[in-house]
């Protein structure tokens, strides 16, 4: 890059790979002029003085991220760079439309798999990958969601490959994660380079919770004139805990645990210190299994003894719906473009990641062939946990990864090594670039609506790709430019 | 508005007993190692432990009750509950738990309290640097209270955290009393001496009551006037009257402000503890026996504390939870 003054973007380099904040070769990003002059304006060592104002301002703060397996450090600091990740009005519209249209056919599926199955009937997708996914949920059929909006938060992963294309890695339609850090690293960078910001025309992202309440509260229960909207959050050992506080915070609303609620005559109530009050929308953030120990896991604690009966009758609405799971499914995933095409006629605006599935005797022939250049991962977990990554990977845990794929293909999908665009971000060694990806979020009541900004999580490790949080990964704040 | 949970109006509760807890905590500490010492210059660890009963737990650990190991068994070390860091990360869990309720003022500065006392070691303790560690948490605690005074929204949870504050400092002033007054009880040739009138002299700063006290009597320091001004003295913001009075009105205005049917039971126990506190004489104590009188008070706190659990935080029975309070 070309720079007149020597500042500490000067000696940026992209490593090759499309960059968010410089564009691609022989394509530079012109919307992030004004901002790389900025930038470029600091020195190195004022911006790593703000970099670490940031960050005791966040351990203050007590934001936290558990780590399952880091038992004993319940609070950890999640990483926050300050380079922040730059969107272009024309590239966001595209997302926009792309994210709504996605979660559009999402909902669609959903009503359908669980009312008159016309997309199965039609041979449009594999009848035992929808019946037969440990995610379909049987008690869900037959039961009408209000507006049949199932997936009233949506999270969309979308990552850019050498191109600049936007492609979806996968979609969250169960219970997403990550919208606080986006509210919060905004309010961070606005503290801390208020400088960088002035005049740039950014979308503010502050009126999520709002926006979220609104829609709850539209897909309350019908006739219900004031609905008792709640947040259910498994407590404060939830490595999301933080931000089931953020949202509630946010909605003015009361963040129960499952053991706030009960059950009377099919109606759902929370323990108040005037006794039972009604609850009539809630917002859970425990997953399917754990909400009610009558129709799910008998063992869990974290939900509420009847709720799925009290739901089944209508007398209470929960976002998500409960089985939607089945939608976000990685191998699900791979007919998405056909779902949309199926349901709305229109092609995808958003292009998926080119998908094998291993289920399938040809996918997982090509898989096992192609192995040292594919990313493999298991269609039933999140969080990064279990992928294989071919080129990165070890002669012995590619091993493994062919083991493991003939012992249980259709517990796994695999696709292409993406070369995952990188952003300017602050390390030990100056200004380096480091992969990020994008999550959206897609608020749905009546219709939907699509934060302008997002997560973007970066992998800090030279030449990682993994940016989940659970991995070391860290976020900055998304700027879409009006 | 939605009505307050019963989980959060136990923890806003407990939040306000276990940062007065520790506050009372870090001032006897601190008052224990600059008054208390005796004719040869030695201090008294050990009546710290009787105030807390916590000999048993102490001694299964510990040989001695020396200043290093009782100073470091009640401020930084985790795995006794009654240490002023367990107390605060208590108050800081309990928070974590309000988050969407106190504000962010509260939640940063409580949150920032139990990472520094995280930080600090032994060495931070030695005795020239106890003074100055007590004086950190006090300020701290009273920084909290300040924040809450400022910040703090004023529905029904700010209630319970009034009424969480009082019962604990009442219960903390009757067990200051208790095991000082025993400790202290004078023999015939002390009366009056200097020794015996510095030991007075601590128990009211361990109550922050030395000035107020001395406004009240220019001259002297009878024991029973000591423990009557603890006791009785409605203007004494910890005195045990005073606190009684406070966890009275604040359930009575909480009751009607919130059109509450629940909670009479709490109330009468109140009238009850608060018609002796307003009508029996320090002398009238002491002929009884004060020893005898503090117990039957601390009973009638453990029984407030039971029935506002039953009445407000979900508790079953009343009686179930009159452990829960230690």
């Amino acid at each position: 890059m070309a720079q007149t003054a020597p500042g500490p973007l000067s000696a940026y380099e992209p490593d090759g790979f499309f960059c968010e904040m410089v564009g691609g070769s022989g394509n530079p990003a012109e919307h992030t002029k004004s901002i790389r002059q900025r930038l470029n304006s600091l020195d190195l060592e004022e911006l790593r003085g703000r970099a670490r104002d940031a960050e005791l301002e966040l351990y203050s703060f007590g934001i936290t991220f558990t780590v399952y397996t880091q038992k004993d450090v319940i609070d950890r600091i999640l990483p926050f760079d300050v380079i922040p990740r730059v969107i272009s009005a024309q590239e966001w519209e595209t997302i926009e439309r792309g994210v709504t249209q996605r979660v559009t056919a999402i909902n669609q599926f959903l009503g359908d798999i669980y009312h008159d199955q016309k997309i199965l009937k039609d041979g449009i997708i594999p009848r035992d990958l929808v019946l037969g996914n440990k995610n379909y949920c049987p008690q869900m059929e037959g039961v009408d969601v209000p507006f049949g909006t199932y997936v009233h938060i949506n999270g969309t992963d979308l990552v850019r490959g050498d191109d600049g294309q936007f492609l979806v890695l996968e979609d969250n339609a169960r219970c997403p994660s990550g919208v606080s850090y986006v509210v919060e690293n905004r309010h961070l960078m606005q503290r801390s380079f208020p400088d960088l910001m002035s005049n740039i025309g950014i979308r503010s992202v502050s009126n999520y919770g709002q926006k979220l309440h609104e829609a709850l509260v539209e897909t309350a229960p019908a006739g219900v004139s004031q609905p008792q909207v709640v947040l259910l959050s498994p407590g404060t050992y939830n490595s999301a805990y933080f931000e089931h506080i953020f949202l509630a915070r946010e909605m003015g609303v009361p963040l129960v645990e499952g053991s706030d609620l009960v059950v009377e005559d099919d109606k759902v109530y929370m323990k108040t210190i005037a006794g039972l009050d009604p609850v009539h929308v809630i917002y859970r953030r425990v997953s399917d299994d754990f909400l009610d120990p009558d129709a799910f896991n008998p063992d869990s604690a974290l939900g509420s003894r009847g709720l799925m009966q009290a739901y089944a009758k209508g007398n209470v609405s929960l976002a998500n719906a409960i089985g939607t799971g089945v939608a976000d499914d990685k191998a699900v995933y791979a007919y998405l473009p056909r779902i949309i095409k199926y349901y709305m006629d229109e092609d995808a605006i958003l292009a998926n990641v080119e998908t094998h599935i291993c289920r399938e005797p040809e996918g997982l022939a090509y898989t096992l062939e192609h192995l040292k250049d594919l990313v493999v991962k298991p269609v039933g977990e999140s969080g990064g946990y279990g992928i294989t990554i071919g080129p990165h990977a070890s002669a012995q845990e590619l091993e493994k990864c062919r083991t493991d794929l003939l012992a249980d293909p259709a517990n796994y999908i695999a696709q292409p090594m993406i070369n995952l665009s990188v952003s300017p971000t602050l390390t030990d060694d100056g200004i380096k670039a480091r992969h990020v990806d994008l999550r959206p979020f897609a608020v749905t009541g009546k219709s939907t609506w699509v934060l302008p900004g997002g997560l973007s999580r970066v992998a800090l490790t030279k030449g990682s790709i993994v940016v989940n949080s659970s991995q070391g990964g860290g976020s900055k704040d998304t700027w879409v430019l009006e | 508005m939605s009505r307050l949970l019963s989980r959060y109006a136990e923890s806003i509760y407990w939040l306000a007993r276990y940062v007065e807890r520790a506050e009372n905590l870090a001032r006897i500490l601190d008052v224990n190692e600059t008054f208390s010492r005796d004719s040869r210059g030695w201090q008294n660890w050990q009546s710290i432990l009787e105030i807390n009963r916590d000999e048993e737990r102490f001694f299964k650990d510990h040989d001695q009750a020396d200043a290093e190991a009782v100073i470091y068994f009640y401020t930084l070390d985790q795995r006794n509950f009654t240490s002023i860091i367990s107390a605060v990360n208590q108050a800081r869990g309990n928070a974590r738990t309000l988050r969407p309720l106190i504000s962010t003022e509260m939640w940063i500065q409580l949150n920032m309290f139990s990472n520094i006392l995280k930080s600090m070691q032994r060495e931070d303790l030695s005795e020239p640097r106890l003074a100055r560690f007590c004086n950190q948490v006090k300020e701290a605690c009273q920084t909290h209270t300040g924040i809450t005074e400022g910040t703090f929204y004023r529905d029904e949870s700010w209630f319970f955290y009034q009424i969480g504050r009082a019962i604990e400092r009442a219960d903390q002033t009757t067990r200051l009393l208790d095991v000082k007054y025993h400790l202290l009880l004078p023999n015939d040739e002390e009366v009056g001496s200097p020794l015996d009138v510095s030991h007075w002299n601590a128990v009211l700063r361990s109550a922050a009551g030395y000035h107020a006290f001395r406004r009240v009597q220019p001259s002297g320091m009878m024991p029973g006037d000591v423990a009557g001004f603890l006791l009785f003295h409605s203007r004494f913001p910890r005195s045990v009257r005073a606190c009684v009075h406070d966890i009275s009105n604040r359930l009575s205005q909480l009751r009607s402000a919130y059109s509450l049917i629940g909670g009479s039971d709490a109330l009468e126990e109140l009238d009850e503890l608060r018609s002796v506190l307003d009508d029996i004489t320090i002398d009238q104590v002491i002929r009884k026996g004060l020893h005898e009188f503090i117990d039957w008070v601390q009973l009638k706190l453990i029984r407030i504390h039971g029935e506002l659990g039953a009445a407000y935080f979900g508790y079953a029975e009343p009686t179930d939870v009159a452990q829960s309070a230690e």
